[in-house]
């Protein structure tokens, strides 16, 4: 059942519209993250939805309520902040309670709460802790204490871990999940890292300039992008431009190397201009594995990055890159030698140009 | 290290401005308390035995200190909510409102009670008619009272508002009042709980440079006729030799034990929004 809907929502900056026809319906308990590149929109939505922003059109419900015009503070709804904003003046258990004295609800309630958020987060021993006491990763739980303490009908996530380093960032993103999860609350979580939106969600909403890109699970958004944008922002993607050879089949041709592919392309013609897109990882060289694209190529530089090696192999004028996983008994290729690789015709995706 | 390295090392052009600097303001004030002590060789304190004695001063004292107060409370309750506003809202007023701000220290302090007085002695009355509805101010002393406190937070205004924009900039107040807002908290709550505690130390700041401005005031208690303690300073040292000196001395004592108290609330504060 649609727990909060947003219809046709735009809005405008004077001339500068930073959000377009918006619509989206979200589930109870359901983890939607937007994910985006800066000033794609994402953050204007979300405030919209906190209420720091008013629509200049369409509208926002929670439950079927319009609460597209009600004040932030009559929304009940929580928001984690990536500047944790907890107020310095009060200790964790005050930052965490506020919400809750706000509302005038009975002292021992309030204290009880503030013990059973303080356990979820496992910071009881920090009760009276100031926030300039904590590290950035305990500031962040008890930000997500304080906007959970209030019971919200919608927990708003912005960039909650951009401030956090990166192993933190892994660990209070399962963690995050996990409460939300077992709290069954629906958020919204706003991300440039298309890492933590993929690890974290339900589904996804893929932004750009305003606009939503794509809606889906974050296995149809890596595996099955529907636009060239979509495409080259989730994950690494070769893409280049490619010319239909025959629909029916489903073959195209880059740089006069044929590709086959299991893209719907019947409705394309013969000669029409199209992306040719392929993850590094859906290459395997043909020493490994035969599949329906065998393709000479040439090796033109490796590159470790950690967990999996990059090649970069030249196939006809365009140049790929191939991902493999790293084991220190890997057999890799020279540099400048000629190989062949192969991919499946899946692994081929046909975009519009 | 050896001596001469040392000697290089040693900041003494830094060390002799600030020692000219130190004598510059410290000679004044010994040789004011030094002239204190020298009424009499006997009891050296004499000069402020009979400075205290004089229930005039302590009447001016504390009439001077009501004022300040309620200036500091006028102040508060009139910059607080603007400066807030500007920066979370209306941040392209900022230079406007700086310049107005500024306007004390452009228009003497005889212009302004000029001014008040021109404008606060005749009768408030119904415009196109006879109907007079109030009694000028400067009648009758509450009224006074009003326009001398008025005046105050004109001439405080430069030092009251620097210190509060300054004490926000310090703190995060947009996300702190967002955050307030999406735990339900109104405007009321959201500047009374969150926003006024953790200015206190550029509250405390104001308040205090407001304080020295009032309590030593002259012109427009002096031409308002009222018996401020800036106006009784004023006459004792045309009519007395000791007793001014005696007071003046007391005076910066009172400032700077006023100064120590806003390092020490300042220090703790400074400690809690810096790591922030």
């Amino acid at each position: 059942m649609t727990h909060l809907a947003l219809k046709n929502v735009s809005k405008h900056f004077g001339n500068f519209t930073a959000v377009r026809d918006f619509n989206l319906d979200v589930n109870k308990g359901e983890f939607v993250s937007f994910l985006g590149p800066s000033g794609c929109g994402k953050t204007t939505t979300l405030r919209m939805i906190a209420g720091f922003e008013i629509p200049s059109s369409g509208e926002i419900t929670i439950n079927g309520a319009d609460i597209t015009n009600k004040s932030p503070n009559q929304r009940n709804v929580g928001m984690v902040f990536q500047s944790y904003a907890l107020f310095p003046n009060m200790t964790v258990a005050q930052n965490i309670g506020f919400g809750l004295q706000v509302r005038k609800e009975k002292e021992a309630d309030v204290k009880d709460r503030v013990a059973e958020m303080l356990s979820i987060i496992s910071l009881e021993s920090k009760a009276d802790s100031y926030p300039y006491q904590l590290s950035g990763g305990q500031m962040q739980r008890v930000a997500l204490a304080r906007a959970l303490a209030i019971r919200p009908e919608v927990l708003l996530l912005d960039e909650p871990l951009s401030a956090l380093d990166a192993k933190i960032r892994v660990s209070l993103r399962g963690e995050i999940r996990s409460i939300q999860q077992k709290l069954g609350i629906t958020a919204i979580y706003v991300t440039h890292d298309q890492e933590e939106a993929l690890s974290l969600s339900d589904r996804i909403v893929v932004m750009n300039i305003g606009e939503m890109e794509q809606i889906g699970t974050p296995f149809e958004i890596y595996n099955f992008p529907t636009t060239v944008f979509t495409a080259n922002f989730v994950g690494t993607l070769n893409t280049t431009s490619g010319e239909v050879l025959d629909p029916l089949k489903g073959l195209v041709t880059v740089d006069g190397v044929q590709f086959e592919s299991a893209s719907d392309i019947k409705s394309k013609r013969k000669g029409d201009k199209v992306r040719v897109a392929i993850r590094p990882e859906r290459f395997n060289f043909v020493s490994q594995e035969k599949k329906a694209n065998i393709l000479d190529c040439t090796i033109e530089s490796i590159n470790f990055l950690g967990s999996i090696v990059r090649i970069q192999v030249k196939i006809g004028n365009t140049k790929f890159f191939v991902d493999t996983f790293n084991n220190p008994f890997l057999d890799l290729p020279n540099i400048g030698a000629k190989d062949q690789v192969t991919c499946s015709k899946e692994a081929v995706l046909v975009l519009d140009e | 290290m050896n001596f001469i390295t040392r000697l290089r090392k040693f900041p003494f052009w830094s060390w002799l401005w600030f020692i000219i600097g130190a004598l510059y303001f410290i000679l004044p004030l010994l040789a004011t308390f030094e002239f204190s002590l020298s009424w009499d060789p006997a009891n050296p304190l004499k000069a402020y035995q009979r400075a205290f004695e004089d229930n005039r001063f302590w009447n001016s004292f504390m009439y001077s200190n009501v004022l300040a107060l309620a200036t500091i409370v006028v102040s508060i309750i009139l910059i607080v909510p603007t400066a807030y506003w500007i920066r979370l809202r209306l941040p392209q007023a900022r230079r406007i409102v700086e310049f107005i701000t500024l306007m004390p220290f452009v228009v003497p302090a005889i212009i302004l009670v000029f001014g008040l007085i021109r404008i606060y002695s005749t009768p408030f009355s119904i415009p196109f008619t006879d109907v007079v509805f109030m009694q000028p101010l400067t009648n009758f002393k509450m009224g006074t009272n009003i326009l001398i406190v008025g005046g105050y937070v004109v001439l405080a205004m430069p030092y009251m508002y620097r210190s509060v924009d300054t004490g926000m900039r310090t703190v995060d107040i947009r996300t702190l009042t967002e955050a307030s807002q999406s735990l339900g908290a109104n405007w009321f709550v959201i500047i009374t709980r969150v926003i006024l505690p953790n200015i206190r130390a550029a509250l405390l700041s104001g308040a205090l440079l407001t304080f020295a401005i009032v309590v030593g005031e002259v012109t427009l208690a002096s031409f308002l006729g009222v018996n401020a303690f800036g106006p009784y300073l004023f006459l004792l040292g045309q009519h007395r030799a000791y007793e001014p000196a005696a007071l003046s001395f007391v005076s910066f004592l009172l400032t700077w034990l006023a100064m120590g108290l806003i390092q020490l609330v300042t220090g703790g504060q400074g400690q809690a929004a810096g790591t922030h």
